[in-house]
């Protein structure tokens, strides 16, 4: 396996009197696709920017394959980054921005031609070498600056929001082509991101953080279907919580009172104890939808009328008012031809259910 | 319907450089090519002797040492310059470090360069400086000479080259210096590679404001330098004052014109060319680094 490890370990790091990163610890494997997923402000661009070498943490070790890299400076770290604006040299055509990490360590002319259309050609832009930066559309630049990142053949690739200049379409593209060189290269990849689509699709592990703090670090899997928090719930993907009391509790089953929508079942390994203050959570794709009343073992069934359809071609996503007044989300999927269900439409009356074993508990206060 | 008033609105300023730019220049051409009166003053007969007179020996030294001069000050102010517009750029305090760039133009000039001699001078601050520090006691002569007037006018002209280095280096992107690190270049050769390339307008720029008026100083040398630091400027203001030759005044006027206007013409021409230069360096490359292995 080609790639570094890097193994970041109790960083802390402040701006002033707001502090970026707080006691932050992440293990990255060699060749791992890893992401840092949160919301602007969470860190996560400070915490890329510290292994890149920019700055320099106030507490706490960072090392790349089991060496200590604090107090090197970019230059003489084996890592490289694609920056969120590109940054490519205006002044230089894309085959000498590319060949420029080259040009500094002086490599023979001939080996720069050929390593440079190597890496051309790897993000398939050999035919725009003599042009000038100014003259690419955005996903040009965006490529430009991979094959840039990767001339010097570093151990891990940075990159820093790289799809977030580029619009929605051509942002699915490139996120599939940067897995793809992943593939090839093989080497240790850190992705910061605070889309969790880009992240959930591409990475083998997310850290997900908020507010200078790691909340969760996890497979795409994990993350989405065991959040760790509240937090995490609702920053991936959509989550109904419901906040209650644990009334009763076998094996892993808990009856809990709820806020607005009675007593509901919980199947979830989490300790708990009776009376403790819960938030549990269910995704809105697991949620089934339906005129008639449908309902099992273990299975949670509310009544409502639909307070909003929201058509999306391939599924639409219904505003639930629950008789309690309160709103559940609930998607579903649009039927093929297999299936006869019936349209459902706004001010419908429907039945919600879900099983108690698709509900989380994220949150926990005794 | 519409009407062309481009004439009516260009006739103010057109007006005005007639009467008081392209006027007084096309009588200093006319000058030059007249015959020298005998007070003062020129004959109404055509001559080419003011030309012929610039060949003077004394008079080409004085060239060499205004070009020599006007280059090294104007060297030291884009040296001192391009480190300052840095800072100011990436300071938060922009408007009260510019503020104070500025605040020398509030006293005359004139004025400034006598602070220049009463600081240099043998009964100056430095020397007295010096003189308390244990240094020789009879004093050091700074005044009245080359190195004296390079220093003046570096201190002259610094806010000039300040300003246009300060514009263009605030509109830089230092996120590519970053790059530049993190693709392997050291800080020197991320300054040099990257942000030298990106700022070059800024810089053309600084050394035309400052070497144009260096280049035809004359209170500078006249008051701060001595025999050896004369300058075109002073001996032109000779030439009219003193000597009362008025066409030599107006042929050495019309040279250094020349001259100044040449200059700035193959500055703004060098820098399309220098593009294609690199790319041919490229499509040749190679074979020269075979050559030079």
């Amino acid at each position: 396996m080609k790639g570094s490890d890097v193994a970041v370990s109790n960083v802390s790091k402040s701006f002033g009197s707001f502090a970026a990163l707080k006691e932050v610890s992440v293990s990255i494997n060699k060749g791992e696709f890893y992401s840092l997923l949160g919301p602007s402000g969470c860190g996560k661009t400070t915490l890329l920017r510290l292994i890149a070498g920019f700055e320099d943490p106030d507490q706490g070790q960072i090392t790349i394959d089991g060496a200590d890299v604090l107090g090197l400076p970019p230059d003489k770290r084996h890592c490289n980054t694609v920056f969120q604006s590109y940054a490519l040299f205006p002044h230089l055509s894309v085959f000498e921005n590319v060949a420029f990490p080259l040009r500094i360590r002086k490599v023979p002319s001939r080996l720069i031609k050929e390593l440079v259309f190597k890496h051309l050609e790897l993000v398939q832009l050999e035919a725009h070498a003599d042009k000038k930066p100014s003259q690419l559309s955005g996903g040009q630049k965006q490529r430009v600056a991979i094959a840039r990142a990767l001339i010097n053949e570093p151990s891990v690739l940075l990159l820093d929001e790289p799809l977030s200049a580029l619009d929605a379409k051509l942002r699915q593209h490139m996120l599939m082509e940067l897995d793809a060189i992943h593939d090839k290269v093989g080497i240790t990849f850190i992705y910061v991101t605070h889309d969790q689509q880009e992240a959930l699709s591409v990475s083998d592990r997310i850290a997900v953080m908020n507010a200078g703090k790691v909340l969760q670090i996890g497979s795409p899997q994990q993350i989405y279907e065991n959040p760790a928090s509240e937090f995490v719930a609702r920053f991936i993907g959509e989550a109904n919580l419901f906040t209650g009391v644990v009334t009763r509790r076998e094996g892993s089953l808990n009856l809990v009172d709820t806020d607005g929508f009675g007593p509901l079942l919980v199947d979830d390994e989490t300790e708990v104890a009776v009376g403790d203050r819960i938030v549990a959570t269910i995704r809105p794709e697991k949620i089934r939808i339906s005129t008639d009343r449908l309902g099992g073992p273990s299975i949670n069934v509310l009544h409502g009328i639909v307070h909003e359809p929201v058509y999306s071609g391939f599924q639409t996503k219904y505003i639930i008012r629950a008789d309690s007044g309160a709103l559940l989300t609930v998607f579903r999927q649009h039927a093929n031809w297999s299936e006869g269900i019936p349209d459902i439409e706004w001010k419908d009356e429907v039945y919600l259910s879900f099983s108690a074993r698709d509900m989380v508990i994220v949150e926990r206060n005794s | 319907m519409k009407r062309n008033y481009g004439f009516a609105y260009a006739a103010p300023q057109a007006l005005w450089l007639t009467v008081f730019f392209a006027a007084p220049i096309l009588i200093i051409i006319v000058y030059s090519f007249l015959k020298k009166g005998l007070y003062g003053g020129v004959e109404p007969q055509f001559s080419l002797e003011a030309y012929s007179a610039l060949a003077n020996p004394t008079l080409l030294t004085v060239a060499f040492r205004t070009l020599w001069v006007s280059a090294a000050a104007t060297f030291l102010t884009i040296l001192i310059a391009l480190p300052c517009g840095y800072s100011i750029a990436r300071a938060k305090n922009q408007a009260l470090r510019l503020f104070l760039v500025i605040v020398p133009f509030w006293t005359n000039f004139l004025v400034r360069i006598y602070a220049w001699i009463a600081i240099l001078g043998n009964e100056g601050f430095l020397n007295h400086a010096l003189r308390f520090l244990g240094f020789r006691a009879e004093g050091y002569q700074f005044l009245y000479n080359q190195g004296a007037v390079i220093l003046v006018l570096v201190y002259m002209y610094l806010p000039y080259a300040i300003l246009p280095l300060f514009s263009t280096i605030d509109k830089f992107d230092f996120s590519l210096l970053e790059a530049a690190r993190d693709l392997g270049a050291s800080r020197m050769q991320s300054y040099l590679r990257v942000m030298l390339p990106n700022i070059k307008p800024g810089i053309f720029t600084a050394v035309l404001f400052t070497f144009i008026p260096i280049f035809g100083a004359y209170a500078v040398p006249l008051l701060i330098g001595g025999k050896d630091s004369y300058m075109l400027g002073n001996v032109i203001a000779d030439q009219v004052t003193k000597t009362r030759n008025w066409p030599l005044a107006s042929s050495i006027s019309m040279t250094v014109t020349l001259i100044t206007a040449i200059l700035v013409f193959l500055f703004a021409l060098r820098k399309p060319k220098e593009q294609k230069l690199v790319r041919d360096q490229e499509a040749l490359s190679p074979s020269a680094s075979g050559g030079a292995a």
